[in-house]
């Protein structure tokens, strides 16, 4: 276990360095934009005031409370402090609103919609590339193509595609949102229904798309592998196809585990998009409201959340992978 | 290699990605040629003109010949068009109420319909439960349809601009037709017009342009940063390679699409160009190329014809650029061409988060795909604002990662069928 445990320590090294460096970007950036935006939500604020003094103590009451106007190294560590407790500040375009409120009511939806959607779309993918690879002929022929034209498709235009012929024309599903207008979030058997007919239509545009990419990679690898000398070697003992393609499967599926944790970040970047699409109350709908909104403190925390929702399923992946392959323990060891 | 060049044209798959991008590299060429409108400018007033052909109702009437073309479906067609749906359901309602069966009104067959509501409606008629206001409505149903219905022609007038009298120029019956050629202003709007009131095509092709401009950009710096730091970190190795690897596999790990955003709205809207777009995606995404470049570069370091290199005394550009370079070439082509298609992606992500170019100056295909879903073209049903976007941004990708595809197979034996 001790070359595991190496293996372990190294991965959460290297999560803390990006965990900080990350944090970083997500201060800084963000607060480069130019302009300012209390000025903003003064002139919102002071509308019909021509009291000059009472606009600058109006302006300066909210740059007060907001910390804009203390040197950006005391905002960070005041931020790294505030985040530590929780607290994200507040929201400038939904203020009085705090950051950490509207998060918290957007983050589950994101989380319960993508991670299961990508799951699947990985697992289904997975299993029809390895068939394609393994069968070949017709099946190949229809699915590849397919596969490659599915996963070339934005996100998004997915998202758009599935919403009008099955929402609009076919209305088989609801067009918007993440449960109906009329109803209020609560425990009741309407309200459930509600967000199930609501989910599946972000959730199959998102499986679709994952199925298309990982198809290709899976056919690729276990095109490749079947090649491989230990294969034909097996062949020749005679040894059961069955049992070879247990082998092969397990061969494969590493590169695609890895392959997963790498290509999350750019699955859930598009994943944001297509909620737009659908005005899913999720974290892309919260980060389009802040961008539009000029709203840093959102922004930051928004992306803030995205980046460790990666780093958090990179990690875990990456520990599972460890347990998995053999192979890390012995070159631990070494 | 050329020999390598009519290998990977005999790809069946590289053939028909190259013929689909070749297509859509040329209709951006030539179409500006033929119609020079600039993109942006704002024709319609209104939102969303379905396609079709646009003919200037003031100079139809006014065509210098008018024809006479006596067709014998001509009414008909007149009054199929002309009945609205409500009119055609309300007819449904009255008949019902009549006690025609229900089986017998057909509302799609005008013919049918109006044969039937000539023989059975009855002004008079008392229909047992129907409030007298209803029965107002279907007299006045009745004689919107007698309306449609009648053989008289249009009596034109013109004001007289001294005395303000209406006087009358001209007649125009049912049976006269215009010649489309002799009308002098005819706008064929081929994929209509979108929120704006611009003409789709137009501004499709102009923002195809510009689209692809942005992923050759966007591209080329990520292949180029990419090249550059997996030869450097792959050759010397060493302390360059550890830190060159540290920051790698830190944007690694850090979403592209994150950074993406916090960049773009750090830039803010107003120096946020196409130029300075692409030249941001291309900073964001070059992490994949270093890695795998690197990897290559550190399995060919100890190759033979390398290491003999080095006793000749050749220097390390010479090294890299004879003896590495040509061996990883095919690999950053193949690279080069998914980072232009993923650029291309990456902009129209960002344009519809409302993070893409500014809007007043060129078209992209993400920023028309974000005025069609802001202003709910999918919704609507205005379909020619949002699809043709999609199928081009589609069409793009797909044809570039085809001759991914074929260039893989040419150069990966393993994997050819």
């Amino acid at each position: 276990m001790k070359g595991y445990r190496k293996y372990f320590l190294n991965k959460l090294g290297w999560f803390l360095v990006t965990f900080v460096f990350a944090f970083i970007l997500n201060f800084t950036l963000p607060r480069l934009m130019p302009g300012d935006p209390v000025a903003a939500i003064v002139s919102r604020l002071a509308q019909g005031m021509s009291n000059a003094t009472g606009v600058q103590a109006i302006y300066q009451q909210y740059a007060d409370l907001f910390g804009t106007n203390k040197p950006i190294i005391e905002q960070f560590f005041l931020y790294v402090r505030n985040v530590a407790q929780g607290n994200f500040g507040f929201s400038f375009s939904q203020y009085p609103r705090p950051v950490a409120d509207v998060l918290a009511s957007s983050i589950w939806w994101t989380v319960c919609l993508q991670f299961p959607a990508i799951i699947v779309g990985w697992l289904i993918g997975n299993t029809l590339g390895a068939l394609a690879a393994y069968l070949r002929g017709g099946f190949d022929k229809v699915l590849m193509p397919i596969s490659i034209f599915v996963s070339n498709l934005p996100q998004f235009g997915m998202a758009i595609i599935l919403l009008v012929v099955f929402s609009i024309t076919l209305k088989w599903f609801p067009v918007a949102g993440g449960y109906g207008f009329d109803l209020m979030p609560s425990f009741s058997w309407e309200f459930i229904w509600s967000v199930i007919k609501h989910y599946q239509l972000p959730f199959f545009s998102i499986v679709l798309i994952a199925i298309g990419g990982q198809a290709i990679g899976m056919r690729s690898m276990s095109i490749y592998e079947l090649n491989a000398d230990y294969v034909k070697y097996a062949r020749f003992l005679g040894i059961k196809d069955r049992k070879i393609i247990g082998y092969v499967f397990r061969n494969v599926m590493l590169p695609q585990i890895t392959g997963l944790a790498l290509s999350l970040g750019t699955m859930i970047g598009g994943a944001l998009v297509a909620e737009i699409v659908f005005s899913y109350p999720g974290l892309g709908y919260t980060l389009l409201n802040g961008i539009s909104g000029q709203d840093y403190p959102l922004i930051s925390a928004s992306t803030m959340i995205v980046t460790v929702m990666v780093l958090v399923a990179n990690f875990v992946i990456e520990i599972l992978y460890g347990l998995i392959d053999p192979r890390i323990k012995a070159a631990q060891a070494d | 290699m050329k020999h390598t060049l009519q290998q990977v044209f005999r790809s069946g798959k590289f053939q028909l990605g190259f013929v689909i991008f070749t297509t859509i590299i040329l209709t951006v060429i030539i179409y500006p040629m033929i119609i020079t409108d600039p993109p942006l400018s704002i024709i319609g007033q209104g939102t969303f003109f379905p396609p079709g052909i646009y003919v200037s109702t003031y100079d139809a009437v006014n065509s210098p010949t008018t024809y006479t073309l006596n067709l014998r479906d001509a009414a008909a067609k007149r009054i199929a068009n002309r009945l609205s749906k409500e009119d055609r359901l309300a007819m449904q309602e009255w008949l019902l109420a009549d006690g025609v069966p229900a089986s017998e009104i057909d509302i799609n067959d005008t013919g049918k319909l109006l044969a039937l509501w000539e023989t059975k409606y009855d002004p008079k008629a008392k229909v047992e439960g129907m409030t007298f206001a209803r029965q107002r409505y279907f007299q006045r149903v009745n004689a919107s349809i007698q309306g449609i219905m009648s053989t008289e022609g249009f009596t034109l007038g013109v004001k007289n601009p001294e005395s303000g009298v209406l006087e009358e120029t001209g007649t125009i019956n049912q049976s006269d037709f215009v010649n489309i050629n002799q009308v002098p202003n005819v706008r064929f709007l081929v994929l209509g017009t979108d929120n704006f009131g611009r003409d789709v095509l137009t501004e499709l092709i102009s923002a195809t342009r510009v689209s692809l401009m942005i992923g050759f950009i966007a591209g080329l710096i990520a292949t180029l940063i990419g090249l550059t730091l997996g030869l450097l970190a792959g050759y010397i190795g060493g302390l360059v390679d550890d830190i060159i690897m540290f920051v790698t596999n830190l944007f690694t790990v850090i979403p592209s699409f994150v950074l993406l955003i916090l960049i773009s709205f750090s830039i803010g809207q107003e120096q946020r160009g196409a130029v300075t777009v692409a030249i941001v995606i291309g900073f964001t995404s070059w992490v994949w190329t270093a890695r795998a470049v690197r990897a290559q570069v550190v399995s060919l370091r100890n190759r033979d014809h390398v290491n003999l290199s080095k006793l000749s005394g050749h220097s390390i550009v010479h090294i890299i650029l004879t003896d590495i370079l040509p061996y990883i070439a095919s690999y950053v082509v193949m690279a080069l061409i998914l980072q232009i298609s993923s650029g291309i992606l990456a902009e129209a992500s960002l344009s519809i988060l409302g993070l893409g170019p500014k809007t007043t100056e060129v078209p992209t295909l993400g920023l028309m795909m974000n005025w069609a879903m802001i202003y709910q073209a999918h919704v609507q049903g205005s379909w020619w604002a949002y699809f043709p976007v999609l199928l081009t941004i589609a069409l793009i990708t797909f044809s570039m990662n085809l001759m991914n595809t074929g260039l893989d197979q040419v150069f990966n034996p393993a994997l050819r069928d």
